[in-house]
């Protein structure tokens, strides 16, 4: 057990729970699926980032920047309107929306630029869905003076026209994957490909908690202070915390704030996209209905057909739309620790409409599948409760989407 | 002894380096596939390696995710490669065929419904893309009592330590990556990939192939001189992609490209020795 290298990073001792273990699997899942030529730059950066991790220059930089160019700690705001509409349990929301670039994401990114320019990395690559990564990861590029090229499918630019915009504003370069289904999963083996071919100076910032050994891990230690902020905050506010709701596409923003709880009781409900529905085929939703397999260098829960090949998946929202999910949420599943759920486009777009006339917060479309969940969740539970939902991002990157839907051209 | 090593033993009593052809099975269909097959046999080939296909291929470039892409949308299953295979080994029994792959296709079926029926079909080998040695511990011994062998990367920033673990798991060859990039890419550095086969061979006794980015005969053949077999992949998936309707011109154009490297990889043999 190497727990106690652990404390600085994840406050947290987890005395019943210490996944991953020395070789990266979470129980069955996890591990390093890759070829042999990226053994030596990620035996190199595990071993860069345990010796970091309890490093008190690099969690001083770590910190600094979480507070002065993130913004942390982000508000828990309590969602009275919505809370006195719904009749049930108190609803609150941690306000990852208003980190600077607008989501989650920059925790990771600011986390694991730190580690590459320690490393004497000067190039950071990125693959990016939704373009929030993408965006997170060419702010921190420029913040850090490196080069950045983030790597996106076809379809997810043309959905994703905006942050596309962004990226390019800070100096990245964005380059359009037309390979597979166009989409995150072709984005992610681009960046591979770049990365096995420009390892000497190249640092590949995973955006989520997947990919081989140590990607997962390292991602939800950074993100971990959505979590310990939380537990910090309802103490404040001498609440309990019945319940924790999260959207899981890769699952960093569930992680992040599952992680610190894992040995609470508190009750935590990840949310999939259920796209069209979980028995039309047309989801993302590998934890409600994929097999194990290996993908992108973990094994984990995957969307496959019969013959192992991985299937195009449909979501309304990008950054979930992704036929795999983290290691860690495999085993959270199997152990029963976290409940893994499902909204569809329809419930998530009328959450998102929700939560921008009740409460004035237009949320982002993956973190409106979490809300859809609550929603329901709340009405079930006792006046009384507790729910903290991780609103993960803002939505102004879909307004394109929505109104479209709505046919409605702005 | 293994039809592998049987073949390099009697490259080496003539003098000659093992020439490996890939192509991906199944593309541009799997009866073609068969053709091609023979038709690298008879261009000079002494190892076919198949690929499976796979839907993600991360370690492979453009050209062979397109030739995935193509096997696939015929839906090219495991067990139609498995069929390949048995009808080639119908009129070949000498030439060894290695299964090159992904881990997931496998999973899929399961390691040892997998390896049953790779070795029933006439199978000689499994190299597993991403499948590092660290993981590999359950399937090894499963190929093992199958009598299939295990097939290993090397990478050229593989350090030594780690080239002794790996030619423990491994049997039949190494296959030594001669570059840092995918399948098909064009950076090769020689002399770097000379020095770095001299260190693999003074510490494993395994033949030791090279592939990745070997396109023409010279430099096949300035290779061949600290290597025991070449791989060529890409420049033969290329010749197929290029022309997927015609039979004739698949094979003609493979005969182009192979003989003169097998010309190459076989000349000053006599003053050699």
């Amino acid at each position: 057990m190497k727990t106690t290298s652990k404390q600085n990073l994840n406050d947290f001792n987890q005395l019943r729970y210490g996944y991953p273990d020395e070789n990266g699997h979470y129980g069955v899942f996890g591990g390093t699926f890759v070829a042999e030529t990226l053994i030596q730059p990620l035996t190199d950066l595990k071993n860069t980032y345990y010796n970091l991790k309890n490093d008190s220059d690099f969690l001083g930089e770590l910190y600094s920047e979480f507070e002065n160019y993130v913004g942390r700690p982000t508000p828990l705001y309590f969602a009275k309107r919505l809370t006195d509409k719904l009749n049930g349990a108190n609803i609150f929301l941690k306000r990852e929306d208003l980190c600077h670039t607008g989501a989650h994401k920059i925790n990771n990114t600011i986390g694991q630029a730190i580690l590459a320019k320690k490393m004497g990395k000067t190039r950071i690559i990125a693959e990016t869905g939704a373009g929030q990564h993408g965006v997170a990861s060419a702010t921190v590029a420029a913040r850090l003076g490196m080069q950045c090229v983030v790597y996106m499918g076809e379809q997810d630019i043309y959905r994703q026209s905006q942050n596309v915009y962004r990226m390019k504003l800070l100096g990245a370069e964005v380059v359009p994957v037309t390979s597979g289904s166009r989409t995150l999963k072709d984005a992610l083996n681009e960046a591979l490909r770049d990365w096995v071919t420009n390892v000497d100076n190249t640092f590949y910032i995973i955006g989520t908690v997947a990919g081989p050994s140590p990607y997962p891990e390292l991602v939800r230690d950074f993100q971990a202070i959505i979590g310990r902020e939380v537990i910090a905050q309802m103490q404040d506010l001498d609440k309990k915390v019945d319940a924790l709701v999260a959207c899981v596409g890769g699952g960093s923003n569930a992680i992040g704030l599952f992680y610190p709880f894992i040995n609470s009781d508190s009750k935590m409900y990840g949310i999939e996209a259920a796209g069209n529905g979980l028995e039309t085929g047309k989801h993302s939703a590998p934890l409600n209905k994929g097999k194990i397999g290996v993908l992108h260098g973990n094994r984990t829960y995957l969307l496959e057909d019969e013959n192992g090949q991985i299937i195009e998946t449909h979501s309304i929202s990008a950054g979930l739309d992704y036929p795999g999910v983290g290691p860690e949420h495999a085993l959270l599943k199997d152990l029963g620790l976290v409940e893994y759920k499902s909204a569809t486009d329809k419930e998530a777009i009328d959450a998102f409409h929700e939560m921008s006339k009740v409460e004035g917060i237009i949320p982002a479309l993956e973190t409106s599948h979490a809300i859809a969940y609550t929603m329901k969740l709340a009405k079930k539970m006792k006046k009384n409760q507790n729910i903290v939902i991780n609103l993960s991002g803002r939505g102004d990157k879909d307004l394109n989407t929505v109104a479209k839907l709505e046919g409605i051209k702005i | 002894m293994s039809r592998i090593s049987e073949k390099f033993l009697d490259l080496k009593q003539c003098n000659k380096t093992c020439l490996i052809s890939y192509v991906t099975a199944g593309d541009p269909s799997i009866s073609l596939s068969l053709d091609i097959m023979h038709a690298l046999v008879e261009s000079g080939t002494d190892i076919i390696e198949l690929g499976v296909p796979f839907s993600d291929p991360m370690a492979d470039g453009p050209t062979i995710q397109r030739a995935c892409e193509r096997a696939l949308k015929q839906k090219v299953s495991c067990f139609d490669i498995f069929e390949l295979v048995k009808t080639f080994r119908k009129k070949n029994k000498t030439t060894p065929v290695v299964l090159m792959g992904y881990l997931n296709p496998i999973e899929r079926i399961g390691y040892e419904k997998f390896s049953k029926l790779a070795s029933d079909s006439g199978v000689d080998a499994v190299l597993v893309v991403d499948l590092p040695h660290e993981e590999a511990e359950d399937i090894v011994n499963i190929f093992k009592k199958d009598n299939l062998e295990s097939i290993f990367l090397i990478a050229p920033n593989t350090q030594v330590e780690r080239i002794n673990k790996i030619s423990k798991f491994a049997s039949g060859f190494l296959y030594y990556i001669s570059l840092k990039g995918v399948t098909g890419a064009s950076t090769l550095n020689i002399q770097e990939t000379e020095a770095q086969l001299k260190k693999i061979k003074d510490n494993v006794n395994l033949p030791l192939a090279v592939g990745f980015g070997i396109k023409d005969a010279d430099t096949a053949k300035t290779l061949s001189k600290s290597a025991d077999a070449i791989v060529i992949g890409s420049a033969i998936v290329k010749i197929i992609e290029n022309d997927q309707e015609s039979k004739t011109n698949i094979n003609n154009g493979i005969i182009d490209l192979m003989k003169p490297i097998r010309l190459k990889l076989d000349s000053n043999i006599s003053t050699e020795t």
